[in-house]
């Protein structure tokens, strides 16, 4: 029940704060943050209550089943386990954060920006705890039209060609992953006599060699989109420039994981054979995505499209840990999509800070903000660094971990893959000397508009201060979070056939 | 030569029972006739139609109750069967001409002209849209196709004495009787090339032609898919279709989307389930292509149109070449009949055409709310900042755009996840690729609607012209019960999933 209440939570908390904004303007932020509230402590619940059972594959800490469309084998299916709890756990804390984001920036049609961020919300939750798979693709499309808006309302000048490509990517490569979804049903109503929709049901289908492999790339393919991988990426640098702040964070934080859960949950378990045949094809394209969407973000002088480039180059670690499929790579990966939702979230709210404060995006605009803000350039410089992989912080222990992993089955991809964290240093770096140090362009007299530029008030630094914690502790007792996920990940592994074939594909 | 040997030509008594909707419409026809003749009161004969309307609905709903605990078909006289799917596609296009009326009302209200013969058109063509829909006879098909299209000719016409539109309908209604004239007499060619292969003109004994029929059958067959494919708007017959659309007043265009397509499709359906038609190699091929061309052509023309009717007349092209791939995926037998009962194709289709008429009511009454006879506001730039200044209408018009695009929590959603499946199962990769290619371009252009509505506008100036209240209030509770109804097929579609699948056996 408390992964239905959870949707409920979000889904009614958005009609509230639509329809409380007649009542009083700035009611539907404290609506939407009530309903965050209530939702974390839903979680917290179920954090409990993974921690006093070890859960495996298949063995839900928490479901719920009910009818809804009996004819077609169409539940309302939802079920958790450990990797979900995480999930949910992280979409929940940057529901927080971006509805803090976005508490002074939003004036405008504040109710309806409200609603759609909560939607957004139920639907990524949705996606997380959804085991029917039709549950699943309604979720997946239905969390895209409250993003398509907030992006289109209140996005910035080039938003229509921004929100519109974002939604023909992730729709057109949805409409793939429905015909795959439909072949594997269909295979399941020919083997088993009934046409079912449910995971459990859809896991024991044995679809023919000759389609195996298109099946899987229908899947692929939309969670590649979302994740993102080259050649599907170029919908996000353009959705993450236009956004506004909230939209990025909940784009770069929450979004994108539902695509490496997709990978992790549905790709790899329903298809062993035809993924352990796509994997190295996979880990090149993550190794691709890792080496040169680095390389273009050091082309980039707009601090968002920097950003979310880089936010592609180090989703190519997780889709590197989830093809190499081991626990190593597996857990790497987890780890990677919980401290990049972190350090990505808080990177994009820091520009979205500098751009509500001095109206530009353009890094050449920008120097010395250290004297002006030091607050703000701490804050930066943490996440810079967390981002590049420092030790101690949580980045370091994932990419660490799937770049293992990913050893372990392929030396190249491994090593060539390790070159990425080198460029990451230099991007990351590169923009902390650009926009933070060098000449202050306030002291040498050049520019008015940088006199507004205000540092970090104390709601900013305790949200940051959260994301800090979160990643020194993934950083610094990285077993936490592992334990959590680790009971799945090793009846993933176990449970598949999968290891062994990779070991033949890649000795090849 | 069986069936009409062994159906009576005599009509009894509760053969009359049976045609109730019919005769219903009927004695509404010459009870407005009447009324104008005796006195024009455009409310007083605007609300006799609806109520006529509003029965032969709630006759036929109550036929189709009983007829489903009951389970029968009633054949009367070879022209017309009574069963689950004729009483459906009459319940549902006399919803359509119900609503479509209501709309009209507000739309005419202020026509420096005679405003009542609209709506005693509208009747006559609703009249032709159900004899349509229960045909099984040729004969009876084209009754109904002609009654539809003549009283068409005249509503699409209607204003033409109001100053500013006169020029644009006209020429709409002239397109649309010329083409349509010809369409007709193709379909008459090829009845008469199956007429003299096989003797019959009725839809079930003709399509007893075994699993190598000569090629005068191919041919005949050919041309009558080409007459509907014409009435149905496909690629390449669809050339008419944003000319006419755009000239037209709204209400006009909008029963030409809904009734007028809907009709033409469940006599077509009927046609393809009881002929072998669909493993004829020419046949088959000619619907394939004509299906590929409809989807790609109609979403990639649709893209660049400044017009929401041009836009929706392309949209709905499209939409018709959605349908034809859900009928290609009808299990064919090794004897080359139809197989209804495998399979989800025909539930497809008829969830589909329920669905699209919905939506399209939907799409095409928001845009006649804000419109009049006298200004129609059909210019996509006219809706520039709807979702700021009347947030229901722009909230109706969104869901109804998005269903048309296929977004879930909407009945479009459901209907195009029908025939995907439906695709699937019939293992039409073609298909299903031109679906998906077709479904994505269709994005674009639905989604350039929804932005502009939520643009800033440059000032806040009321829509269209000024109404009170009172004259809108039945349009916009109409447009309320659409949204709902799109709603409901999108999020609960178990209960109408059950009936279709009913339906779908039943023809």
């Amino acid at each position: 029940m408390i992964l239905l209440s959870l949707v409920g939570v979000f889904f009614f908390g958005g009609l509230l704060a639509w329809l409380s904004e007649f009542v009083d303007v700035r009611l539907p932020r404290w609506v939407a943050m009530l309903s965050a509230v209530i939702c974390a402590g839903l979680i917290s619940r179920l954090v409990f209550m993974v921690d006093s059972g070890g859960v495996g594959l298949l063995g839900w800490v928490d479901e719920f089943e009910g009818s809804w469309i009996p004819s077609l084998g169409i539940d309302f299916f939802f079920a958790a386990d450990g990797l979900t709890v995480l999930m949910l756990a992280l979409t929940v804390l940057l529901g927080i954060v971006s509805i803090a984001s976005a508490w002074d920036e939003i004036k405008e049609r504040a109710g309806f920006f409200y609603f759609n961020l909560l939607w957004t919300l139920a639907g990524v939750v949705g996606v997380f705890t959804a085991l029917d798979l039709f549950l699943f693709f309604f979720f997946w499309e239905v969390m895209l039209i409250p993003m398509y808006f907030i992006i289109a309302i209140w996005g910035h000048e080039n938003r229509r060609y921004a929100a519109t490509k974002f939604f023909i990517f992730t729709q057109v490569t949805g409409m793939m992953m429905l015909v795959s979804l439909l072949c594997l049903v269909y295979f399941h109503s020919l083997q088993f006599g009934e046409f079912s929709f449910n995971y459990n049901d859809l896991l024991r289908v044995d679809l023919p060699k000759s389609i195996d492999l298109w099946v899987m790339l229908g899947f692929f393919a939309a969670f590649a989109t979302k994740l993102p991988s080259v050649p599907f990426h170029s919908w996000l640098p353009d959705a993450h420039s236009q956004a506004p702040t909230a939209g990025s964070v909940l784009l770069a934080g929450v979004l994108l994981k539902t695509g490496a859960y997709g990978l992790i949950r549905f790709t790899i378990p329903l298809f062993p054979q035809a993924t352990a045949l796509f994997a190295p094809i996979a880990m090149s394209l993550a190794v691709i995505s890792i080496l040169y969407c680095a390389k273009v973000a050091l082309a980039q002088t707009d601090i968002k499209r920097l950003i979310a480039y880089t936010s592609v180059s180090h989703m190519g670690f997780v889709l590197l840990g989830i093809y190499a499929w081991n626990e190593l790579g597996l857990q790497g990966a987890v780890m990677t999509m919980l401290a990049h939702g972190l350090s990505a979230a808080a990177l994009f709210m820091l520009a979205g800070g500098l751009q509500h404060r001095i109206h530009t995006r353009d890094m050449r605009e920008m120097s010395g903000f250290w004297i002006v803000a030091p607050k703000m350039a701490v804050v930066a410089l943490f996440f810079s660094v967390a981002a590049l992989g420092l030790p101690g912080l949580g980045n370091f222990v994932g990419e660490f971990l799937a770049l293992l992993g990913a050893f372990s089955v392929s030396i190249p991809a491994a090593v060539i893959a390790v070159l990425g964290v080198i460029f990451a240093s230099v991007y990351s770096l590169w923009v902390m000397q650009s926009v933070f140090q060098g000449p202050s362009l306030r002291q040498e007299g050049k520019d008015s508009t940088h006199e507004a530029l205000l540092d970090l008030d104390r709601r900013e630094l305790f949200f940051y201060g959260v994301m800090m914690i979160g990643l020194l502790w993934m950083g610094l007792y990285p077993q936490t979070f592992l334990d959590f996920s680790s009971g799945v990940i090793e009846d993933l592994v176990m449970s598949d056939d999968a290891a062994a074939l990779y070991a033949r594909e890649f000795s090849k | 030569m069986s069936a009409s040997d062994v159906i009576p030509v005599a009509i009894s008594g509760s053969d009359l029972l049976a045609l109730a909707p019919h005769i219903a419409l009927s004695v509404t026809i010459v009870f407005v006739m009447l009324l104008i003749g005796i006195k024009r009161i455009y409310a007083i004969s605007s609300a006799v139609s609806m109520v006529g309307l509003g029965t032969s609905a709630v006759l036929a709903f109550v036929q189709f109750y009983g007829a489903l605990s009951n389970d029968t078909s009633q054949q009367i006289t070879p022209l017309f069967r009574i069963d689950l799917f004729s009483l459906f596609f009459i319940a549902i296009i006399c919803c359509a001409a119900f609503s479509l009326s209501v709309f009209a009302y507000s739309y005419f209200m202020r026509l420096k002209d005679d405003q009542d013969e609209y709506q005693l058109l509208l009747l006559l063509a609703a009249l032709g849209g159900v004899t349509l829909a229960s045909s099984t006879h040729f004969i009876g098909a084209l009754i109904g196709l002609e009654m539809m299209s003549m009283a068409l000719y005249g509503m699409l016409a209607y204003p033409v004495h109001s100053h500013e539109n006169s020029g644009g309908s006209l020429e709409s209604a002239f397109k649309y009787l010329i083409l349509s004239a010809v369409a007709s007499a193709t379909m008459l060619f090829g009845i008469g090339l199956l007429y003299t292969e096989t003797g019959l003109l009725t839809v079930i004994g003709v399509g007893e032609f075994g699993s190598d029929p000569s090629a005068l059958i191919g041919i005949g067959l050919l041309f009558i898919f080409a007459g509907m494919a014409f009435k149905l708007s496909l690629a390449p017959f669809h050339l008419w279709t944003p000319d006419v659309y755009e000239g037209g007043p709204m209400p006009a265009s909008a029963f030409l989307a809904t009734v007028g397509k809907i009709a033409v499709a469940a006599f077509m359906l009927r046609l393809i389930a009881h002929t072998n038609a669909l493993s004829i190699v020419s046949v088959n091929f000619a619907v394939l292509s004509v299906a590929i061309f409809s989807v790609l052509l109609g979403n990639l023309l649709a893209l660049r149109q400044q017009n929401l009717k041009r836009l929706l007349a392309y949209s709905s092209i499209a939409h018709m070449g959605y349908l034809l791939i859900a009928i290609l995926s009808f299990s064919v037998e090794s004897d080359g009949s139809v197989s209804l009962g495998t399979g989800l194709a025909i539930d497809a289709v008829v969830f589909y055409l329920l669905a699209y008429m919905v939506m399209s009511l939907g799409a095409f009454g928001c845009a006649s709310l804000i419109s009049s006879s006298e200004r129609e506001s059909d210019s996509i730039a006219d809706y520039t900042g709807l979702f700021w200044r009347s947030p229901w209408l722009a909230v109706v018009l969104t869901s109804m755009l998005l269903s048309l695009a296929g977004i879930p929590l909407t009945g479009g959603f459901i209907s195009k996840f029908l025939v995907f499946f439906a695709a699937v199962e019939a293992s039409q990769w073609l298909l299903l690729f031109v679906l998906v290619v077709g479904s994505g371009i269709g994005l674009y252009y639905y989604l350039r609607v929804i932005f502009q509505m939520l643009q800033t506008p440059s000032k806040l100036e009321p829509l269209g012209i000024k109404r009170s209240n009172w004259e809108t209030l039945g349009a916009v509770l109409m447009l309320f019960s659409v949204t709902a109804g799109t709603l409901v097929l999108g999020v609960y579609p178990e209960p109408i999933l059950n009936l279709v699948e009913q339906i779908g056996l039943s023809l």
